[in-house]
């Protein structure tokens, strides 16, 4: 699995789309720290942007490079390895080629501002947690779908949908709900339903850190109320690691049945 | 050596494979012939565990190969289509294909007869068709096993390859290997193969030497001898 991993990471870090990736983080990194001069203003306004932006990327690498590689992975196949070993090498370097690109991206420009020195460099490393957990949330869920569908267009069209789904869609379904039913206790309903999202727990992981959450929405105040920070976090925390378990559990189930 | 018993495979509502039974021995060459669609390819992939079949067994050396991996080791494949990640150069995939596989390699020989050793720090991106196919062959034979598997390997091929490829093709022979090819190519067929299995409707529809063919449709070129099997079952 590793020599897989090893080629997958290769093959990425060497094309251009992960430096143009690279190149834009690092930009937005320098444009945000020495232009805006207050370092939680540029966190948030950075979780913004990792928030919508990380899932959409992974999905989108996900799906080009297994159809991309399809034939190549047909020769893989044909190779003294493990199925689920190949596909696993394949997903974890996509993954990782994609955080580092995040994590270096980022990391440069609050090197270079200074940060290890200020009390905002956990605020910071928490967002490049959470960007890669989003990474590999996302990366594992486009793998499902492309493994699903054997038509390329489809396949693309239902990771950009899930996208959409996870990033727009589904808060507005929520927003609604909660306001429809006003009338009744929603605390355990928007509790649970921001579970099942990972991008929405993924903002509430940094708003709990930022220590503004009761001031920035109905669920972060909930949150708060109902876990405290530590306790909130560590759910949270393991509830992304459950987002990244369950659809990798889902690729090796699919894999045994699948005809290439 | 290779046995394949009552094998069934469905994909949605077509049938591919209907209960196909086939035993291939030790040695020689074996072209494996039919019209378009088929099985030829489905039945290859059952074989290299691609493919899983909903019914049947298989087994190679008298073991099962059904969800295993390990028998791979021993048999040597040429996809179909030759396709590799664009950002690695030639040399690398050699050694990456070589680090999969714990055995002993001669790619320099087959570099060398195909004449690839300017293209080796080339990104495989770059390459044509025929060169990403030249490669193809060289990740192919430049493993010692007993059981070569060969899907169309004459695509995109110059006339000095192909040439390479059909001494290659002979000398692994010599040596007692077993190779299965499919093609569409019958004068390549008539050149090289020993036995012809010829697959109709996802059964085997003729087994036998091209000599027992061209008898049996009385018929003295092969292409028309195939043509007279293919059409035989249409009328």
């Amino acid at each position: 699995m590793l020599k897989i991993l090893k080629y997958s990471f290769y093959d990425l870090m060497r094309s251009r789309w992960s430096y143009v990736y690279f190149i834009f983080y690092l930009l937005l990194g320098f444009v945000l720290l020495f232009l805006n001069n207050d370092v939680s203003k540029a966190v948030i306004t950075l979780m913004n942007i990792i928030i919508v932006l990380t899932p959409l990327i992974g999905t989108i690498f996900g799906v080009m490079y297994y159809y991309n590689s399809k034939e190549f992975t047909e020769l893989l196949l044909a190779q003294p390895i493990n199925r689920s070993k190949i596909f696993m090498g394949q997903y974890l370097g996509i993954s990782l080629s994609l955080t580092l690109s995040l994590v270096l991206g980022l990391g440069i420009p609050f090197m270079a501002y200074g940060l290890f020195k200020s009390a905002a460099i956990f605020d910071f490393s928490l967002l490049l947690v959470v960007g890669s957990f989003l990474n590999f949330i996302f990366v594992a869920l486009s793998y499902n779908i492309a493994l699903s569908t054997e038509n390329k267009i489809k396949g693309f069209g239902y990771a950009i949908l899930m996208w959409l789904f996870f990033a727009v869609i589904y808060d507005g379904i929520f927003l609604i709900s909660l306001v429809m039913f006003d009338e009744y206790p929603l605390d355990k309903f928007s509790l649970i339903a921001t579970m099942f999202n990972p991008i929405d727990l993924s903002r509430i992981l940094i708003l709990l850190k930022l220590d503004i959450s009761a001031l920035l929405g109905y669920t972060g105040a909930i949150f708060r109320k109902f876990f405290g920070t530590n306790i909130g976090m560590l759910l949270s925390m393991s509830i992304l690691v459950m987002w990244v378990i369950l659809p990798v559990i889902r690729m090796n189930l699919k894999l045994r049945k699948k005809d290439f | 050596m290779i046995e394949f018993k009552n094998l069934h495979k469905r994909f949605g509502k077509l049938t591919v494979l209907d209960g196909l039974d086939l035993s291939i021995k030790e040695g020689g060459i074996f072209a494996i012939l039919g019209p378009n669609g088929s099985g030829k390819t489905t039945l290859i992939k059952c074989l290299l565990g691609m493919v899983i079949p909903q019914k049947g067994a298989i087994t190679y050396n008298n073991k099962s190969v059904l969800r295993k991996w390990d028998y791979r080791n021993d048999l040597n494949y040429l996809p179909q289509i030759a396709n590799f990640p664009p950002n690695l150069t030639v040399i690398e995939l050699i050694q990456m294909v070589k680090n999969l596989r714990p055995k002993e390699s001669n790619e320099q020989v087959l570099i060398d007869l195909f004449g690839l050793n300017d293209s080796l720090q080339k990104k495989l991106g770059t390459l044509s068709g025929g060169t990403k196919q030249k490669v193809n062959i060289v990740l192919t034979f430049m493993f010692d096993s007993h059981l070569i598997i060969l899907d169309e390997p004459t695509n995109g091929l110059d006339p000095i390859a192909l040439i390479h490829l059909k001494e290659l093709i002979q000398k692994e022979k010599a040596k007692g290997k077993t190779i299965l090819i499919t093609t569409h190519i019958m004068s390549f067929v008539n050149e090289v193969a020993d036995e012809i299995v010829f697959i109709l409707d996802g059964n085997i529809y003729f087994k036998g030497s091209i000599e027992d063919l061209k008898k049996q449709t009385k018929n003295d070129n092969l292409e028309h001898a195939i043509a007279n099997l293919i059409s035989k079952q249409y009328a």
